[in-house]
């Protein structure tokens, strides 16, 4: 795959004061933070804590009440080929008449602009990115014949054929097979070696540890932001969770013991 | 049988009939398969029925009976239906289907009105307007027929020009713009289109028959295929076929109406590729049931009699 383009010592994703309102009900309430060159961010928080907006208003994909996001100190509008976006599976129609080779290669489409057409080259970078997530031999099957985790690796695929710096993804984790999700960490640390930088958020607090660098723990506002063994502090998950803490204590306080897997779900 | 066909091939009158009908069913064919894809299929219907005050008031304006004025006026009509649905599901609670039925129904009625007006006016020119309710392919001259051809022209390069795009929009819009594509004009120019088609279809099959044109090749298509460009095909030569038995049928026996009966050759179509479409058939999908079956009880009985040896049953 092609390097991408050299940056400079702009953080890849800064936001400042974002605010994001589904009707008047304030979803995102004045979000600050900086994520830094080459880190693997989680972010973490209860259902309608607002991370997916968090991750589609950051992308500029739905409107923001105030705020600034910079993406390598620009507006994300004229970086969008450093962006690749990996959104929640259920999001589309599996049912599309189309194959997993021909997703993948739509995240080539961004840059190759208008009217053309995928030609040999996309093609080897596609399946190139499909071999990486382990789905070479998948190549010409109907997305509608995929599993639950086949799609999802399909989709981190089409995101990977962009060749971007910054990753954002929604939720890769959710619902998937034990085999995805080693595909899915496999990817992530090489990502990492790479150089890039990654967002990704997360429902399971068991993996917290073991797969990021940082996280952000999110309701409405940031509740803490930093290095992981700074901020995943069974204070600040109080703080976050509030009143439905009481099951997610119990995993706490055997976090680095294999009884961690009690707290998936 | 053949000799009917030719009559009606060599027949000049009936020579454009047929070129309109099936220029009609191939550009509503594809433009079809994108509407259909991206879960607008209802959109093309509320177009059509939205089409008609547009027309109306076109014809009220300017007393003349021209296929760009009426595209003028179904375009104007059909925005500001879209731009109603937008309204509704928007500022109050109701979802996008409640929404459509109100603005569709709703647009129909005024054109309705409209229509009985312009009928018991002394507009000079007003034979015909009524035939937009139902159609009249039987109707069609030189110029329709140019007009069509332009249509359909200009759609199938739209679409093989924007296929990356539209399929994009199709499938995923959200990863569409955050790719940056203008995901709101693409979806316009979609809906554009989808407009022009309708408008060129209404004076063939009625403004009640009109979505049929967009959706039913479309969905027949899709059964025999699992690739997008050739569903795009195989839709516009459905609908091409559909055009012709249409205009053929109603050739050769008397009182049967060329637009209805290319919708019904459809329904034909759609029907066979619903039984018979490869592995998305009813009779396929009954029949690798039935061979899975076979399979796992050729498999228990091996297990069962053979004791050395296992042959794996393919």
């Amino acid at each position: 795959m092609p390097s991408s383009t050299k940056l400079t010592k702009q953080p890849p994703l800064a936001i400042r004061g974002l605010s994001v309102a589904y009707q008047k009900k304030p979803v995102l309430r004045d979000v600050s933070f900086e994520i830094g060159d080459g880190e693997l961010v989680g972010v973490i928080g209860p259902n309608g804590a607002g991370k997916s907006t968090l991750i589609k208003a950051a992308l500029g994909l739905i409107p923001k009440l105030t705020g600034e996001v910079a993406v390598y100190g620009k507006p994300c509008a004229e970086q969008r080929k450093l962006i690749g976006y990996v959104p929640q599976r259920e999001s589309v129609d599996w049912d599309f008449p189309t194959n997993a080779l021909d997703v993948v290669m739509m995240g080539r489409y961004g840059r190759l602009g208008w009217f053309r057409r995928p030609g040999a080259k996309e093609k080897a970078i596609a399946l190139e990115c499909l071999a990486k997530v382990g789905m070479a031999d998948y190549a010409n099957r109907q997305i509608s014949q995929l599993s639950g985790g086949q799609q999802q690796r399909v989709f981190l695929a089409r995101a990977l054929a962009q060749d971007a710096s910054l990753y954002v993804m929604d939720e890769p984790f959710a619902g998937v097979d034990a085999a995805t999700e080693k595909a899915i960490i496999n990817l992530l640390q090489e990502l990492k070696r790479e150089g890039k930088t990654v967002m990704v958020v997360h429902h399971d607090l068991a993996t917290v540890k073991e797969y990021f660098d940082s996280v952000l723990l999110l309701n409405v506002e940031v509740q803490a932001y930093g290095k992981t063994e700074d901020a995943f502090t069974q204070e600040n998950l109080q703080r976050t969770y509030g009143g439905r803490f009481a099951f997610l204590n119990r995993h706490a306080e055997s976090a680095d013991t294999a009884a961690a897997a009690e707290g998936r779900g | 049988m053949l000799e009917s066909f030719w009559a009606m091939v060599t027949d000049p009158n009936a020579q454009w009939i047929l070129l309109g009908c099936m220029l009609l069913g191939l550009c509503s064919g594809v433009i079809g398969c994108f509407a259909y894809l991206r879960k607008q299929s209802l959109m093309g219907d509320t177009l059509a029925h939205a089409a008609l005050p547009g027309i109306c008031i076109a014809f009220m304006l300017t007393g003349t009976k021209s296929i760009g004025l009426f595209l003028l006026g179904a375009g104007a009509a059909g925005l500001l239906a879209t731009f109603g649905i937008g309204l509704i599901t928007r500022y109050s609670r109701i979802k996008t289907d409640a929404a459509m039925g109100i603005v569709l129904s709703s647009f129909f009625g005024l054109g309705i009105v409209l229509l009985t007006k312009i009928q018991h006016s002394d507009y000079g020119n007003q034979s015909g307007l009524d035939k937009f309710l139902f159609g009249q392919a039987a109707s069609m001259i030189g110029s329709d027929v140019n007009a069509m051809l332009i249509v359909s022209l200009v759609i199938i390069a739209a679409c093989t020009l924007l296929f990356k795009e539209f399929k994009l929009l199709a499938f995923d819009p959200g990863f569409a713009r955050g790719l940056g594509f203008p995901v709101a004009f693409l979806d316009q120019l979609l809906m554009f289109f989808i407009v022009v088609a309708v408008v060129a279809g209404i004076q063939a099959v009625g403004v009640v028959l009109v979505a049929a044109l967009l959706i039913t090749p479309a969905v027949s298509a899709r059964y025999w295929t699992d690739r997008l460009g050739t569903m795009v095909v195989l839709a516009g030569v459905f609908g091409l076929l559909s055009g012709a038995v249409g205009t053929w049928l109603s050739s050769t026996t008397a009182s049967l109406p060329t637009g209805p009966v290319s919708v019904l050759a459809q329904t034909l179509l759609f029907g066979v590729s619903l039984l018979f479409g490869p592995r998305r058939g009813l009779l396929a999908k009954r029949l690798s049931h039935t061979r899975a079956r076979r399979t796992l009880i050729h498999e228990q009985t091996m297990q069962l009699n053979v004791s050395g040896k296992e042959e794996r049953p393919l």
